[in-house]
């Protein structure tokens, strides 16, 4: 008997990272016995916050196990989501090396789990774009989505409070197919910083789509900020589902 | 833009934050997305005591016109009091 449509399960569990550090993370399961792919949720800077986490549940709704790990959680598993991100950026941000740990972490929990079909992407948005990025070059995955994620090329602004680098260099460690999707208007990454990432991709061999949307700038996806473009939105979500159907498929 | 300089000043004084009353010592000043406000970008600022922790903390998100005009209040208000604010 087919599952209900959209039905689904959500929960909080805690995961341990490598540093043995406890993670909480927000896991969605689809109703049924699959085999489903995974989806690995990066939040933006903000937060693991209630936008994030209704993404999430979006990709359970339409047939993938999907989990968001809150990248902040060693701020304590019971400060609050927004505390522990002010907390962190005062500190300088998540440095990339625990970032991937925590990935990885979260990529192996998805395919552990009973209904898995062995397929995991990544997608992230904002500076989750960038660590969606720094995934697929570091992490084993089957496809990743980065969404208007910043310095992934271009330069770090001198006296910028996050201790980020671009990625560019690492072009060459792609392991997946890379779907990229921006906005025109958008300053962080402009449309060169979009250029200089194609260009390297072309040069590395790498399989990618991009998408680039006129009359949007970042955070086009944001349904609750005036940066929300219906229109590069809807079209962007069925370009996501279109590449995590081709590539995450048993 | 995910992010832009954020300016902190040490200040004394005392914040009514989720667990009451605390005292404050520092002010964490940025321009970037809000968590809450329903606005792009809004200009932040945390009243906290890091050392009580993260939560140890009363955010406010701002637009930019806001914030202007709380700049202006602030300075005027402090202006009306004359030597007693200094």
């Amino acid at each position: 008997m087919a599952a209900p449509q959209e039905a689904l399960t959500a929960d909080e569990v805690i995961l341990t990272g490598k540093d043995g550090a406890s993670i909480n993370a927000y896991q969605v399961e689809p109703a049924g016995d699959g085999p489903f792919g995974g989806v690995l949720v990066i939040h933006h800077l903000p937060g693991w916050d209630s936008g994030t986490k209704e993404i999430t549940r979006r990709f359970a709704a339409h047939g993938y196990n999907a989990i968001c790990p809150n990248l902040y959680a060693r701020q304590g598993l019971d400060v609050d989501p927004d505390d522990a991100a002010a907390a962190t950026r005062e500190a300088g941000g998540v440095p990339d090396g625990q970032f991937v740990d925590d990935a990885t972490v979260a990529v192996e929990t998805l395919r552990a789990l009973p209904t898995s079909n062995g397929k995991v992407g990544v997608i992230g948005y904002c500076s989750g774009g960038r660590h969606a990025f720094l995934t697929a070059v570091s992490v084993p995955v089957d496809a990743a989505v980065d969404c208007y994620g910043a310095f992934v090329t271009g330069t770090v602004p001198e006296g910028f409070p996050l201790k980020v680098t671009p990625l560019v260099g690492r072009t060459g460690d792609l392991r997946c197919p890379l779907l990229g999707l921006f906005g025109n208007d958008d300053q962080f990454p402009t449309p060169e910083h979009v250029d200089e990432l194609e260009a390297a991709l072309k040069d590395a061999g790498k399989p990618y789509e991009f998408h680039r949307y006129d009359g949007a700038g970042h955070a086009f996806f944001s349904v609750d900020r005036p940066a929300y473009r219906p229109e590069a939105a809807v079209d962007g979500w069925q370009r996501i589902f279109d590449f995590f159907g081709t590539h995450l498929e048993a | 833009m995910c992010s832009y300089l954020t300016v902190p000043t040490d200040i004394a004084g005392s914040a009514k934050g989720a667990q009451g009353w605390f005292n404050v010592t520092s002010a964490q000043v940025y321009f970037d997305h809000p968590y809450h406000a329903p606005f792009d970008h809004t200009l932040n600022i945390d009243f906290a005591d890091p050392a009580r922790g993260p939560g140890a903390r009363v955010a406010v998100e701002l637009s930019a016109d806001s914030a202007r005009r709380l700049v202006a209040s602030i300075t005027e208000a402090l202006a009306a009091a004359g030597a007693a604010a200094s």
